[in-house]
């Protein structure tokens, strides 16, 4: 940056998105060009593990345990993995945390950027697929075992209602209905949501429902950590409605989580879902 | 064979800066105050879609009058850069002295370089901090130079009679809706009378420090406006036979670039 005047592309008319900018000005800070050499990489950084989103009347909720491992080993007890995209959505990522962390920024900057050159926000739909383009730019690592699979939810504004899109590593978009999980114990928390999930949850409930989800995971999957009770660090939980998003407060957080790990101590395995023939428990 | 013609250096500079201030002084006024919690834009401007103020950075906004697609392609730039910054540094580190000095740079050498038009526009750069005394206000002429302007600023068509307007009445730490009133009457205030502009063709930002998000820019849409303006008396000046404002949108009314 020796030079202090603007350079002549910054004033070229031409894209609104930031990432296609960097890719022609910048291509270096771009998360997925960079080579890495041949073999497997997956045990050389920190994973994330599992994150939760479910939709109640009116919005949206997203939550992700606080682990991060590296094989056997706790990298950290207290990372963020649920990160505001925008006013009305938030992404969270499993996967290489390093990776994943600057392919979150460059997500936020891209739906900053495009809102600020055009004056308007992008669609649901457009932030969900330009979040698609990023994870495809990241194929050739994943394919070293350097994979981001991220889970976008959100408010949508036009729709008026909360809407969550799942990716695979090659950029493959879903919108999922309801709730759904990725990362580790993804399949855990899945299985819990579908017994404790209704669609006449308030937004707290949803927040419980979800806590349950990331206890049955952590109670099952090594790498996804549960409530530490002695060090009070409990999930990140990301609220959006029309209002906007917000991340829930950690002592709201804390005691939704302390009512949870009440509610085990009396019957470890969660609440109990009732079964057609009658006889809840 | 053809002779060249000798132009000294000065007549060529101030041949220069004539055609550009012409330009910037066909355009209606921009006026940005200083209240308590921020720093206020407000500009007469019929167009919904077209913005003479906009969102630079979380806490950095731009303003500008003059020819609508250069002045288009100077904050697309701005835009660029603190988004460039934001990302390969922090977003702390994003500040407006850096952007005001770029746009100092670029604007000084197409104003002295001979082979382009000098660009006929004039900008704000401003930046609040955590409080009132930290907020900055910069004001960049058509050929780079930069002012650091305290209070209140004002650029485009009738400036010295709107800056004479608000030197009378600015007083510092003033709440928004004694900005936005001061503003707004600036704008209407000519020599002849005092127009009563219609909310709809005002455009007035804010950058709002109060704000929790950390992006403080926010646009005063009109029913905001009506809110902080009250009652401001009838549209035309008692006596008065001006035409109503929001038919004529005037030579200022911003051209879209060419596609």
């Amino acid at each position: 940056m020796g030079d202090p005047r603007l350079p002549a592309a910054y004033l070229q008319p031409g894209t609104s998105s930031f990432a296609d900018f960097l890719a022609s000005q910048a291509p270096d800070l771009l998360p997925g060009r960079r080579t890495v050499p041949p073999g497997h990489a997956a045990d050389l950084a920190p994973h994330g593990t599992t994150i939760v989103s479910a939709t109640f009347p009116g919005g949206v909720v997203m939550a992700g345990d606080r682990r991060a491992t590296m094989g056997n080993i706790i990298a950290q007890r207290d990372i963020q993995k649920v990160f505001p995209a925008d006013e009305f959505s938030a992404v969270g990522i499993a996967g290489t945390a390093g990776l994943a962390v600057e392919m979150v920024r460059l997500f936020q900057t891209e739906l900053e950027h495009y809102e600020k050159i055009e004056g308007s926000t992008l669609s649901m739909d457009g932030k969900a697929n330009r979040l698609s383009a990023l994870i495809r730019g990241n194929l050739g690592m994943a394919m070293q075992g350097l994979s981001v699979v991220p889970l976008f939810a959100g408010y949508d504004v036009s729709a008026e209602q909360g809407r969550i899109f799942s990716y695979d590593v090659t950029g493959g978009r879903y919108e999922e209905t309801a709730f759904h999980s990725v990362g580790s114990g993804s399949l855990f928390a899945r299985g819990a949501l579908k017994k404790l999930y209704r669609d006449d949850l308030t937004a707290e409930q949803t927040v419980e429902a979800l806590i349950e989800a990331l206890y049955d995971a952590a109670d099952d999957d090594s790498a996804t950590g549960g409530p530490d009770v002695a060090r009070r660090i409990f999930p990140v939980v990301q609220v959006m409605t029309a209002d906007g998003g917000r991340r829930m407060a950690d002592d709201e957080v804390a005691a939704i989580a302390d009512r949870v790990i009440a509610g085990r101590m009396a019957r470890p395995d969660g609440p109990p879902a009732p079964l057609n023939g009658g006889g809840a428990r | 064979m053809s002779m060249p013609f000798y132009v000294s250096p000065e007549q060529l500079m101030k041949d220069r800066a004539d055609f550009a201030r012409k330009g910037i002084g066909r355009g209606r006024s921009v006026v940005a105050v200083q209240y308590a919690d921020g720093v206020l834009f407000a500009t007469e401007n019929p167009s919904q879609a077209l913005h003479k103020v906009s969102e630079i950075y979380d806490r950095i906004a731009f303003a500008a009058v003059g020819r609508y697609n250069e002045f288009e392609n100077l904050r697309i730039a701005g835009v660029r850069l603190a988004d460039m910054r934001g990302y390969s540094y922090d977003r702390r580190d994003v500040t407006g002295r850096g952007l005001a000095n770029a746009y100092a740079q670029t604007l000084g050498t197409i104003f002295s370089s001979g082979g382009e038009k000098p660009y006929e526009v004039e900008l704000f750069v401003a930046e609040i901090g955590d409080a009132a005394a930290d907020d900055q206000l910069y004001r960049l002429t058509y050929d780079g130079q930069v002012a650091d302007e305290h209070g209140y600023a004002v650029m485009g068509g009738a400036a010295d009679v709107v800056s004479t307007y608000l030197k009378e009445r600015y007083a510092d730490a003033g709440s928004l809706a004694d900005a936005v009133r001061l503003a707004v009457a600036a704008l209407g205030h000519t020599d002849a009378e005092d127009r009563v502009i219609a909310t709809e063709d005002l455009e007035v930002a804010i950058l709002d420090r109060t704000r929790s998000q950390p992006r403080k820019f926010v646009r005063l849409r009109a029913t905001r406006l009506e809110e902080l303006l009250g009652d401001r008396g009838p549209a035309t000046p008692a006596g008065g036979d001006a035409a109503p404002v929001t038919d004529d949108p005037g030579p200022d009314a911003p051209i879209a670039p060419p596609a």
